[in-house]
């Protein structure tokens, strides 16, 4: 075995400490968005645990991809779809929670075994020498990922591509009409017969200011364009009293 | 770290590590506080306005007031905020704009008090990742901001910025592509002794405009500025801010503006390298002289960023994402094969340049000729659905048709029919069956 110092204690203790944390905290936490946060802990401490063990492009990529950019996602998600909706505990798929029990049994075996080979049959030769094989980490996973993984790797692309037409495909509408351009809508605006800014907005007066009451133009007379169409039609418009107008005037004395 | 080239990082005492942590530090802040009073002078000059010239020479100490004032300032938290998240928001955003200059140089290898030691304060084999992941870190801070205040408008301000960070890092990450394959390293000090000769920004000019741009959509500054749009989301992510937590808000936009300047400067303008005639003078390159170039370029950078506020209005939020999505990243996608292709060519193929040179000019041509083929194709296309419109459009609109209440097709007109009664006598008896 090749001897641990100090150092290399402490960061594995603290980082690994944190990085099991996380994933408690994802499973324990009652908003979604807490989940997301806490996976977000675990997999930066994944890659400072990467980054001890002499793998800085791991790591750094652990941080580019997973944090900023599928736990970005994953957010943005959350915010979409409302951050405080609340989860239904009701099955919709039928039997996914024996499937998910079974899966995650299997992935633990998977890992176990793997991790227990990697302990007892591999024997260890100290980082350094692992990463001067190729003349440098990255040039080790780049020899790795383009000789002995090259088929994982390029099906893996293969199914990333999938998925990703296969999110636009069903995200994609097809348009009946070209999209109007910003010229086009604006020639609308002010060609047609509507009003090409702002509605004057309802009157503000010192008893009423709700959209009933209309604004008054510079004659004294109401407004109707400030009040909505529908209270107009119902005749749901509330008379502007010119008589309380005045008695309001007289009430503040020294005005003209 | 292993490998040879790395030797004169991690050997510095500690002493001396700390020295430079604390030298970077109080170097960001102090930038910060030159750079709010350098945009509002420049903003100013170019609006035909003077701008703050009453608070120490020239106005200078006017934004270390502005910091006192705003850190004095009452704050206050909404009640819906979500409250651990709403504390750590500003937090990540300030402390992720300071690490990302770890890996920052500003110069070659000097003596600071008898130890020879280069003018940075850490370098390792992926540094420029680094830098990367750290931005992509900061993100959370704006993100978090946003979804914490328990608001509607620092939400969508969040929201665009995830959305933005997370497109405009993708065009970023590509326009690394080139200088890395160039370079033959991911390290910033290795990537600047590669521009020796010449300057990444001149054979590699397009990739240097599209980290330009992504770099102004990262740090959310005008007219990238959407997270923030004060026309349409007050004051954005960090409407609910005040106090110390805005200002370091503040301190992180500014710290950032530094920090892709100063990549930029590492990647594409020679870092600390001299410019031409000055690099004709022997030790300009030597000593403290390169903290000085490293400077001037990165005020460059910054004036850039002035100078585009000053200038441009905002995009439309669409606009901005089509940008990002269907010009930055396709164009970066086409120059990385072709660097990558060039290269190949010239290294393990041996091909000379007036080979490269004329098989160029073959691909250019055919380009040419499929676009004219495909041009045709479109138009054919384009022929055959206005035909079908225009087919639709001169159809009279069936409100029943086929027994079912449908909507018009566009142009054609609805009949407002909204109570029974008004519906032709005819298709109530549709209805009726």
């Amino acid at each position: 075995m090749t001897e641990v110092n100090l150092g290399e204690e402490i960061v594995f203790w603290f980082s690994g400490g944190l990085a099991v944390l996380g994933a408690l905290g994802l499973i324990l936490s009652r908003k979604a968005v807490h989940s997301a946060l806490w996976v977000a802990l675990t997999m930066i401490n994944l890659a400072v645990l990467y980054v001890a063990n002499s793998a800085p492009f791991l790591g750094m990529v652990q941080v580019v991809v997973y944090t900023g950019a599928v736990m970005m996602l994953f957010l943005f998600v959350l915010m979409v779809v409302g951050v405080d909706s609340s989860d239904s505990l009701i099955e919709t798929l039928k039997g996914q929670r024996l499937v998910a029990i079974v899966l995650a049994v299997g992935l633990a075996i998977l890992l176990v075994a793997g991790i227990g080979a990697g302990l007892t049959d591999v024997v260890p030769v100290g980082l350094d020498e692992a990463n001067g094989v190729d003349g440098g980490n990255v040039q080790g996973i780049a020899r790795l990922l383009f000789t002995d993984y090259l088929v994982a790797f390029e099906v893996t692309s293969a199914l990333l591509i999938t998925a990703a037409l296969g999110a636009m495909v069903l995200a994609h509408r097809e348009r009946w009409l070209p999209r109007a351009s910003q010229e086009e809508l604006s020639k609308a605006r002010f060609i047609g017969a509507g009003h090409p800014g702002n509605l004057p907005s309802s009157g503000t007066y010192a008893r009423h200011n709700a959209v009933d009451t209309p604004a008054l133009l510079p004659d004294g007379s109401p407004s109707a364009q400030s009040i909505p169409g529908p209270l107009v039609a119902r005749g749901d418009v509330r008379p502007v009293d010119h008589h309380e107008v005045e008695q309001i005037e007289s009430l503040g004395g020294g005005s003209k | 770290m292993t490998g040879s080239q790395f030797g004169v990082f991690g050997i510095d005492p500690w002493w001396l590590v700390l020295l430079k942590a604390l030298a970077i530090f109080v170097m960001l802040v102090l930038l910060t506080l030159f750079t709010i009073w350098w945009e509002r002078r420049v903003v100013s000059r170019m609006q035909n306005r003077i701008g703050p010239n009453r608070v120490g020479p020239f106005g200078l100490l006017q934004s270390l007031m502005d910091g006192f004032k705003l850190g004095l300032k009452e704050e206050i938290i909404p009640k819906a905020a979500h409250v651990g998240v709403y504390w750590i928001a500003p937090v990540i955003s300030a402390t992720a704009a300071f690490l990302a200059f770890a890996v920052i140089p500003f110069g070659p290898t000097v003596s600071i008090f008898g130890v020879e030691t280069p003018l940075q304060l850490t370098d390792f084999p992926v540094s420029v990742l680094y830098v990367l992941a750290i931005a992509s870190i900061g993100i959370y801070g704006i993100v978090l901001a946003g979804w914490s205040s328990g608001s509607t408008y620092p939400l969508l301000g969040g929201l665009r910025s995830s959305a933005q960070m997370i497109s405009y890092e993708i065009a970023m990450g590509m326009s690394f592509v080139a200088v890395f394959l160039y370079a033959g390293s991911m390290s910033t000090s290795e990537i600047i002794t590669a521009q020796e000769p010449i300057w990444f920004a001149v054979i590699l000019l397009p990739s240097f405009l599209i980290y330009v741009t992504s770099m102004v959509g990262e740090t959310n500054r005008a007219p990238f500025d959407l997270p923030e749009a004060e026309g349409e989301l007050v004051g954005g992510f960090h409407t609910e801010y005040s106090s110390l937590k805005f200002a370091m808000f503040f301190l992180a936009e500014y710290i950032n503006m530094v920090t892709v300047s100063a990549l930029a400067t590492t990647l594409f303008l020679g870092g600390w390298l001299a410019p031409w005639p000055i690099s004709l003078w022997e030790s300009a390159n030597t000593g403290w002289w390169p903290l000085l170039w490293w400077l001037i370029k990165v005020q460059i950078f910054i004036f850039v960023f002035i100078w585009l506020r000053a200038t441009l209005p905002r995009l439309r939020y669409d606009q901005f994402m089509k940008f990002g999505w269907k010009v930055l990243i396709p164009a970066s996608i086409v120059w990385i094969m072709v660097v990558a292709a060039a290269r190949v060519l010239r290294n393990d193929i041996e091909f000379s340049n007036r080979q490269l040179l004329i098989g160029g000019a073959i691909v250019i041509a055919v380009l040419l000729v499929g676009s004219w083929f495909a041009q045709g194709a479109l138009d054919r296309r384009e022929a055959a659905r206005k035909f079908i419109r225009e087919e639709i459009d001169s159809r009279p609109f069936e409100p029943m048709a086929g027994g079912f209440p449908v909507p018009p097709m566009p142009g054609q007109q609805a009949v407002l029919t909204t109570r029974r009664s008004n519906i032709p006598v005819v298709q109530q008896e549709a209805i009726d069956g």
